[in-house]
């Protein structure tokens, strides 16, 4: 765990630059990691990152594509338009949580 | 009396009922396991059958023999479990009652949850995760004259994650054996990062690929199956085309753990991944492939974790606290082809390293170097399973992780400190 600047401010985060203390993020902070990785955060991206976060507050663990397509109802394949190659990542980094358990 | 139902009767469910019977006494306490099959395959066995390794009967065996004495087998179906009336209903009607619940039903290859996946089955797409699925390969493989081979991961986590590396190497030595290797065209498609899944392993198992002309397709998450055109589709518009594609089709647990609520998004129990026992009741507990513990989906681990499990159920069931913590333990054995094979070993927190198992310096098993001597562990390992570990007798290995022999790598064991990226690689 390292301490780094995100948007001005200390933020733990992990080797790979995920962040990893939840409760260190806000939506502003969400809108910096956004613009780190390129992007311009809609209406609809918002949602999924709110429902990511919700999520992880009941679930203690970062929602998986899978998940946000069966709980939250956003198909895959419309996952991958809003944030492109990578979605599972990308949300999660932006939404301030840990990377998604893939596997091990 | 006190009843404890044990639910599968493959790895992890054999070693709980035989190690826990002779330890719960006869007069109070029943032991019920419920399982449809038949047999009892040896699951690593599956993975020769296609190159005409080893024999079906080899991986085969009728399942009561393997039941130790004095455990009751109801050899049926489930179809859901009330956690409140603590019963199991089975599909034939009749219901069981429990005092203690353990879920041991492992996961199972779902190729009708992408589309296009199940038509061709058997065809054009072939896996080699079941006991009919492996004999098919087999007999496909005997005539295919060559053309492009795709090896693909659906969606992790799947059963025995270094499966597919070992089936890609296996492949490539088969057909050079046969003459055939300049007429084939090997893929290994992933919607990992790499060819694994940590640092150090993935990028020492990704040179394997490399050196015997393996193309890698990484981050590749599929859309569909076309059978007809013969091409993968991924999410992000890649197209893979294949004459033979080797699928891992999506992995899932049983179906009754879903119609009683007891499973995640794919049919796994959550279960404290220390002790196993479930996050809900406090009356079941789940073992082996069935659970969602971060660690990989293997027997190794169905091992290790009931050797924690044993002590803790005693406990437990006596209402003390339960006295040991299962650390993730894998210890997996990877056929590299032409009699050679590597080793890793790791846990929860530590990846697989290089170094020496089980015995510093001396080993002799090396880890994640290809040696003749790793491949003979795992010829012998098939002895041990049916004769040792089955049984739910003591192999002379600890249960948990140890770092001895194993070589850390220069972040963790050096003074210098790394700084993160500012953005997680490929993000951006």
């Amino acid at each position: 765990m390292t301490v780094t600047e995100i948007g001005g401010r200390q933020v733990h985060v992990d080797a790979e630059g995920f962040m990893t203390e939840p409760s260190e993020w806000d939506e502003a902070l969400g809108t910096v990691l956004a613009s780190n990785i390129g992007m311009e955060l809609t209406e609809a991206h918002w949602r999924l990152i709110r429902f990511l976060r919700e999520d992880f507050a009941t679930q203690g663990e970062t929602a998986t594509t899978r998940r946000v397509a069966t709980v939250a109802g956003v198909p895959t394949k419309e996952q991958f338009a809003l944030f492109p190659k990578k979605p599972a990542k990308k949300m999660a980094y932006i939404a301030g949580l840990p990377k998604p358990r893939g596997c091990v | 009396m006190r009843n404890l139902v044990v639910l599968g009767a493959g790895t992890a469910g054999t070693m709980v009922v035989n190690k826990l019977r002779p330890r719960l006494p006869d007069d109070e306490w029943t032991i019920t396991v419920v399982e449809p099959s038949p047999t009892h395959f040896y699951q690593p066995g599956f993975l020769f059958l296609p190159f005409g390794g080893l024999r079906p009967s080899d991986v085969a065996k009728p399942l009561r023999p393997t039941l130790t004495r004095g455990v009751r087998l109801v050899p049926a179906a489930v179809d859901r479990v009330d956690p409140e009336a603590r019963l199991v209903r089975l599909e034939d009607g009749s219901e069981l009652g429990y005092d203690y619940l353990v879920i041991a039903t492992g996961t199972t290859p779902r190729p009708e949850e992408t589309p296009g996946m199940a038509e061709g089955m058997g065809d054009s797409v072939h896996e080699y995760y079941t006991y009919t699925g492996a004999n098919a390969l087999a007999a496909t493989l005997a005539t295919w004259p060559g053309g492009r081979m795709v090896v693909h991961i659906t969606e992790m986590p799947i059963k025995c994650p270094v499966a597919p590396l070992e089936f890609t190497f296996l492949a490539d030595a088969w057909f050079t054996g046969r003459g055939i290797r300049d007429e084939v065209e090997i893929t290994y498609v992933t919607p990992l990062p790499g060819a694994f899944t940590k640092p150090i392993s993935s990028q020492r198992l990704g040179d394997m690929l490399t050196r015997r002309g393996i193309a890698i397709e990484p981050d590749f998450v599929v859309e569909q199956v076309d059978t007809e055109a013969r091409t993968l589709t991924a999410y992000d518009g890649r197209e893979i085309p294949f004459d033979l594609l080797v699928t891992v089709p999506l992995n899932m647990g049983a179906d009754f753990i879903g119609r009683s609520g007891l499973g995640d998004d794919l049919n796994y129990v959550p279960v404290d991944k220390h002790t196993l026992l479930s996050t809900r009741y406090d009356t079941i507990f789940a073992i082996g492939d069935a659970t969602n513990i971060p660690a990989s989906k293997a027997g190794s681990v169905a091992h290790f974790a009931a050797d924690v499990f044993v002590p803790n159920f005693l406990a437990h069931v006596d209402g003390r606290p339960m006295p040991e913590r299962f650390d993730g333990h894998a210890n997996c054995f990877i056929e590299t082809g032409h009699g050679r094979g590597l080793l890793i070993d790791f846990n929860y927190e530590t990846e697989p390293l290089t170094g020496v198992y089980p015995l510093p310096v001396v080993g002799p098993m090396s880890l994640l170097k290809e040696t003749r001597l790793n491949h003979w562990g795992k010829v012998a390992f098939r002895w041990i399973y049916w004769h040792v570990l089955l049984p739910g007798r003591h192999l002379p290995v600890t249960a948990h992780m140890s770092m001895v022999g194993k070589k850390a790598p220069p972040a963790v064991s050096a003074t210098t400190t790394t700084t993160p990226p500012a953005v997680p690689a490929g993000l951006d």
